[in-house]
Formats: structure tokens, sequence, C-alpha cells
């Protein structure tokens, strides 16, 4: 029996000092948490509210299924997301080839690139529209000429070519910051010569070394720029046509409770499809990653030969 | 390992096997901007070959190399691998294998992955490519790592994928730029083993650049001393260790003292008391010269006596099976030495001793 009561007091032979926790709690941390939780959260809950409360009525999603119903938000909403994506795309196009060989190529020409990238970022949308409006105002001058074509392609209402334009340059930053944090990241010049000396093309390493080790700059890139396109506003009003964000604006003049309940989707439907890129675009370099996490907790523990 | 060596052999009957294909540089020239990088280099490889370049920083080894791959081009000169003039023909068609100093395998692809993209490339089958990558992750020791990627390997581990997927095209000869320098000192020396026993397995001329003058020594079958652009010396790592051409590839392989001495008649010089036949250029009689001698190639005894120059012992540092002391001669000049352990035990800092050089020619320089 002696041997029985002796177990217990060798289970707690290092007692915890009374009065001092083990682990300070995180108190300040859930505080800043529960607050930025609060500032995001708080609006939407109200617009939520909004959309669903109907004073005579009592709880109805009625604006929603008038939304669902409604003809122009749809094709708002569709020329929203062409826009984005054809934007994303030329940017894309654009901007990939063109940072790899000013890394590659003309690194001395990257500061030049940077500034030329970011001036989207402080012009105004404003003023570009009205230098872009400026320019669209010639068409009247070009009708003779085989260029009247293209300005009536660029401003054709069913698919506006000259906002996909307006937005790629607008998109630039986001789409150089991107592509600059991933290039940076990666050891690019070492990766091209290894791909040439097996045998690759040019073009080849491009598709099958640089993209694939760009992809999730490339990702972050398209996602902030589809997200900037999807809720752009002041280009496509002031050039007259009616994407998703204008018409929501339209909308809620007359209808407030509909507009908001558009935003509620929209922002449902934005959240879906930038969760659908990230999610087609990033598989496989989530899972390289969680392995990488794996792995470093099991190097840990271990000594690597 | 030897078995499976022999195994890759009999399935790739294309690849260079013994015989390899040679190299040869004429006149390279190479500037950037006011740095000149290369100035006329000239080196010929033999098949099968493994040459290392050694030299400073800055002294156009890695230039060289990149103009052999195709990553850069030189301003004269021409390059020839075999009898074909490949100094205009871009880095992906040269067929040359290459391993770098960083890590260069594509992050996103698995081990098999990165070895097989060369034959992806050349359109080989799916399950050709499989099998060509198998066999050369188990040639270089790695099997069962397939399907790993490069950052599930250490540094070591990549480095042998990146010479797999270097070996895997079957190239005509195999390019290593500083390929060890990465990784530390005990892998270092097992990998070295390794690519040297594998380019004498499949016979591969090889040129292999280095800062490291041990690696270069103990791998190459003849090791090119490279100095501002130029070609120093190339040859084999004991004679470039015994009988140095210029006074920078004695200094810069090895260790070496320089002590004063005086040019006498017939080609020798007078050093630490004794008369020695001068290798290679040799001033005037009369002149002022200093004598380059290895640690190993001086005397040293006990005690002082008439035949050599008194010295001092200061320090004595044990290495294992020799020792080196530093001494201070009586007339002032500073000397390594070299000499097995078991004869420095009486030779304590303060010890008195006499220093002769070994009766060997030896190299010259006019004193500043």
């Amino acid at each position: 029996m002696a041997g029985m009561t002796a177990t217990p007091r060798t289970r707690t032979a290092t007692p915890r000092q009374p009065g001092r926790p083990l682990r300070s709690r995180p108190y300040g941390s859930v505080l800043v948490l529960l607050l930025a939780a609060l500032y995001f959260l708080v609006p939407v809950a109200a617009s939520l509210w909004f959309t669903v409360d109907d004073p005579g009525k009592g709880l109805t999603f009625g604006a929603y299924a008038k939304g669902l119903r409604d003809g122009g938000m749809a094709t708002s909403l569709g020329l929203s997301v062409r826009l984005g994506l054809a934007t994303v795309a030329l940017g894309l196009l654009l901007m990939v080839p063109t940072m790899v060989v000013v890394t590659l190529r003309l690194p001395k020409l990257r500061r030049v690139v940077e500034v030329l990238c970011m001036v989207p970022l402080i012009m105004p949308p404003i003023a570009l529209v009205a230098g872009v409006s400026t320019v669209l105002s010639w068409e009247d001058d070009l009708r003779t000429t085989p260029l009247w074509g293209t300005f009536q392609a660029l401003h054709d209402k069913n698919f506006p070519l000259v906002l996909v334009l307006v937005y790629t340059v607008m998109s630039l930053p986001f789409l150089y910051r991107s592509l600059d944090g991933g290039l940076r990241a990666v050891d690019l010049k070492t990766l091209v010569e290894a791909s040439r000396s097996l045998g690759a093309s040019r073009p080849g390493t491009l598709c099958r070394v640089v993209v694939p080790n760009l992809r999730p700059a490339i990702v972050s890139g398209a996602v902030l720029s589809l997200a900037m396109v999807l809720g752009e506003f002041t280009v496509a009003n002031v050039l007259g046509f009616e994407p998703f964000s204008v018409w929501m604006v339209h909308v809620g003049e007359y209808e407030a409770q509909l507009s908001v309940a558009a935003a509620m989707l929209s922002l449902l439907i934005t959240w879906g499809l930038l969760l659908l890129l990230t999610n087609l675009a990033g598989g496989r370099n989530r899972n390289r990653n969680r392995d990488r996490d794996r792995n470093r907790t099991g190097n840990r523990r271990r000594t690597t030969v | 390992m030897t078995t499976t060596a022999t195994t890759v052999q009999q399935a790739t009957p294309a690849s260079p096997g013994a015989g390899g294909v040679g190299l040869r540089l004429r006149g390279l020239r190479r500037s950037f901007g006011a740095t000149t990088a290369l100035d006329g280099l000239d080196l010929d490889i033999a098949p099968g070959e493994l040459v290392a370049l050694l030299g400073p920083s800055g002294c156009g080894k890695t230039t060289a190399l990149r103009i052999i791959a195709g990553f850069e081009t030189a301003d004269t000169g021409e390059l020839l691998i075999g009898d074909e003039d490949v100094t205009a023909v871009p880095a992906n068609r040269r067929d040359i294998g290459m391993v770098f100093q960083s890590y260069s395998l594509f992050p996103t692809m698995t081990a098999a992955e990165n070895v097989a993209y060369g034959l992806r490339v050349r359109k080989v089958s799916k399950a050709e490519r499989a099998a060509r990558a198998e066999e050369l992750l188990e040639l270089v020791g790695l099997p069962g790592r397939e399907k790993h990627y490069p950052h599930q390997l250490s540094g070591g581990q990549q480095q042998r994928v990146a010479l797999a997927r270097a070996l895997a095209i079957r190239p005509r000869m195999l390019l290593l730029d500083e390929p060890l320098s990465a990784l530390d000192a005990k892998v270092r020396l097992q990998l070295r083993e390794e690519i040297r026993r594998l380019q004498l397995e499949l016979g591969i001329t090889t040129v292999f650049v280095t800062h490291d003058q041990e690696e270069a020594l103990s791998m190459a079958d003849r090791v090119a001393v490279m100095k501002d652009g130029r070609l120093e010396q190339c040859a084999a790592p004991n004679e470039l260790y015994e009988r140095p051409t210029t006074p920078f590839v004695a200094e810069f392989v090895g260790t070496m003292n320089r002590l004063p001495g005086v040019v006498r008649d017939g080609g020798t010089v007078e050093v630490l008391g004794r008369r020695l036949p001068v290798h290679g250029e040799c001033p005037g009689t009369g002149r002022t010269v200093e004598v380059l001698l290895r640690p190993e190639g001086l005397k040293v005894r006990t005690g002082t006596d008439a035949d050599g120059e008194a010295a001092t012992v200061r320090v004595a540092t044990f290495l294992g099976s020799t020792t080196r002391l530093l001494l201070t001669t009586d007339s002032g000049a500073e000397a390594k030495a070299d000499l097995p352990s078991w004869e420095a035990d009486a030779l304590t800092p303060g010890a008195r001793c006499t220093l002769t050089p070994h009766e060997k020619p030896v190299l010259v320089e006019e004193a500043a």
C-alpha cells in the first residue's frame, strides 16, 4: 500500500507555484483581433440586415430574389467578370515577359519599370479617364481613316476594349509588385540557365520553368487586378459604360435595398471567384508549402544528411 | 554502385562512354566594360579528361566556363567541341550538362521530374523518361527519392539530383561550376569523391571550376591555374605542386616560403647556406632574389651548426602526422617548415635549430 500511495507524490514532483501562471494569456492580441473583426464584420452584418429586414413584412429575401431575376444585374456582372479576366490576361501577357527580361537581361532598368508601373497608383482615375476621353473624341476626325473601325471596337457597349486597356494600366502596380516579389524569391538566372543547358528553348523555358515558379506571384497579381476591376467605378461611369459597380450605383438611386443586396451578392461572387482562381492556379504550390512546413517541423527532430 | 554504372553504360550506347569528346579553347577574349575577364585564353582538354579551372576571384574561370556553356559570348576567339566549332551555337544546342554552384533544381518539380526535364524537352517518351530518371537517381545514390521535391532534400542530395539531371541527357561534356561550395565540409568531401568516381566510370569530359585548391588537386586529371584572364599553368596536380612554372602558381597552390637568396654562377642560387639550381627564369649573377621554398622542402635540425642557417622556433602547430614550425632565421627571415610530428618533439617555441633546404631546383623572383 505504501508503494501505491507513493506514485501520486512522484507525479506532483514539480508543483505549480501559486499565483504564477505558466503562460500569460494573450488578452491584447485577442482584443486587437476582436476590434479588427468588428471593423470588417459590422458593416457587412448591417448591410445584410438592411437587405433582409422589411419594416412592413419582417424578415424577407425579396431583394435578393429580385436581384437574381433582374436582367441588368446579370448583364453588368457578366461584363465586369469578362473585363476582369481580359484585363488579367492582357496584364500578365504584358508584364510576365517584361519582368523576366528586365530581371535577366536589363537589371539596370528595374527601377525605371518600377516607377512606370507605379504611376497609375498615384494618378487619380479621373485624370486618366480625362485623357482617354480626349483620345476617344478624335473618332470623328478619323472617320475617313482605317483607324475608325478600331475606335468603334474600342467602345463597343457589349465589350468595351477601352476599359480593358485602361484597367490593364491601372492593374500594373498590383502586377508589378506581385511579380517583383515572386522574381526576387527565386534564383531565376540559374533556373533559366539550367533549363537552357538541358536543351530548352527560351519560350519553352518561360512556360515550363519560369511561369510555374512564378505561379504564386501570378495568382496574387491576378487576384488583386480582378478585385480592382470588379470594384472600379470612376472610369466606367465617366466613359458611359455599365459594368456591375456602375449598375449598382444606378439601381441604388431608386431602389436602395436592391442595390445593397446586389452588393452583398457581388461580395459573395467575388470571393467565390477569387477562391476559385487561387485554388485552380495555386493548388500544387499549396501542397508544396504544406509539405515544406511539415518537413521543417520534422527537421527540428532529426539531422538531415 | 559499380554494377549500376555498368548497367547505365550498357543501356546508353549514345553516351560518350570511355571516349568522350575533346574541347579546345582558342584565344578567348571577353571584356565587361573596362574589365577584361578573359585575355586570350588557350586550353586543350583531352576526351574523357577532368580539368579543373583554378584561380582567385575575378581570374576569369567562371567566365570561361560560361562561354563553354554558351551563357556568355566571347568577344573574340573560338571554341571547339570535338571538331565542331560551337562558338556561335546557342546554349540549348550544345549538348553540355551543367551543375551550378547554387541549388538549381526546379522547385516545382520532383527529383524525378527534374532529372527527366532534359529528356522531356527532347520529347522522349514518358516511360523512357521515368526509367532513365530512376536509373540516374540510383547512380547518384538517391534511389527511392523520385517523388521528393527539392525542398525535401538536403543540399548534398540536391546537388546529386542536379548531377543526375545533367547526366540524363547524355551530354557530350559536363561542366561543374563550384558545385560543392555551398555544402558543408563532410558532404563536400563525400560528393567530391562520388563526382570523380562517376566521371571516371562514364568517361565524360569534364571542366570543373573551383577556387578550392584542395578540391582541384584531389579531383582533376589536370589543373589549369588562371590569373587575370590568362592561363598561368595547366598541369597534373603533382606536377603543378612540385614544379610550378611561375611564382604565382607556386604561391597559389599550397604554402610557399619566400627566403632571401643571391644568384650565383651556372644558374644557381644561394639560400640558407646552400647552392640550389634555379628552375625557370633566373636573374643575372649577383642579384638579390626571393627564393620560393615549400615548408616540406626545408630540413630542421636541433641545435646550430655551420651547415645551413641558425634559426629560432617561434610557433609549433601540431597538425596530426606533421607539425608546422614557424621559424625566424638569425638574419631575420621568417620561414614555415613542416616535419613529421615525431621529429618535432624537441622543437618547442624558443628552441634553437638549423635550417637547410632540400637539394631541389627552386623558383626565384627578383626582390622588390
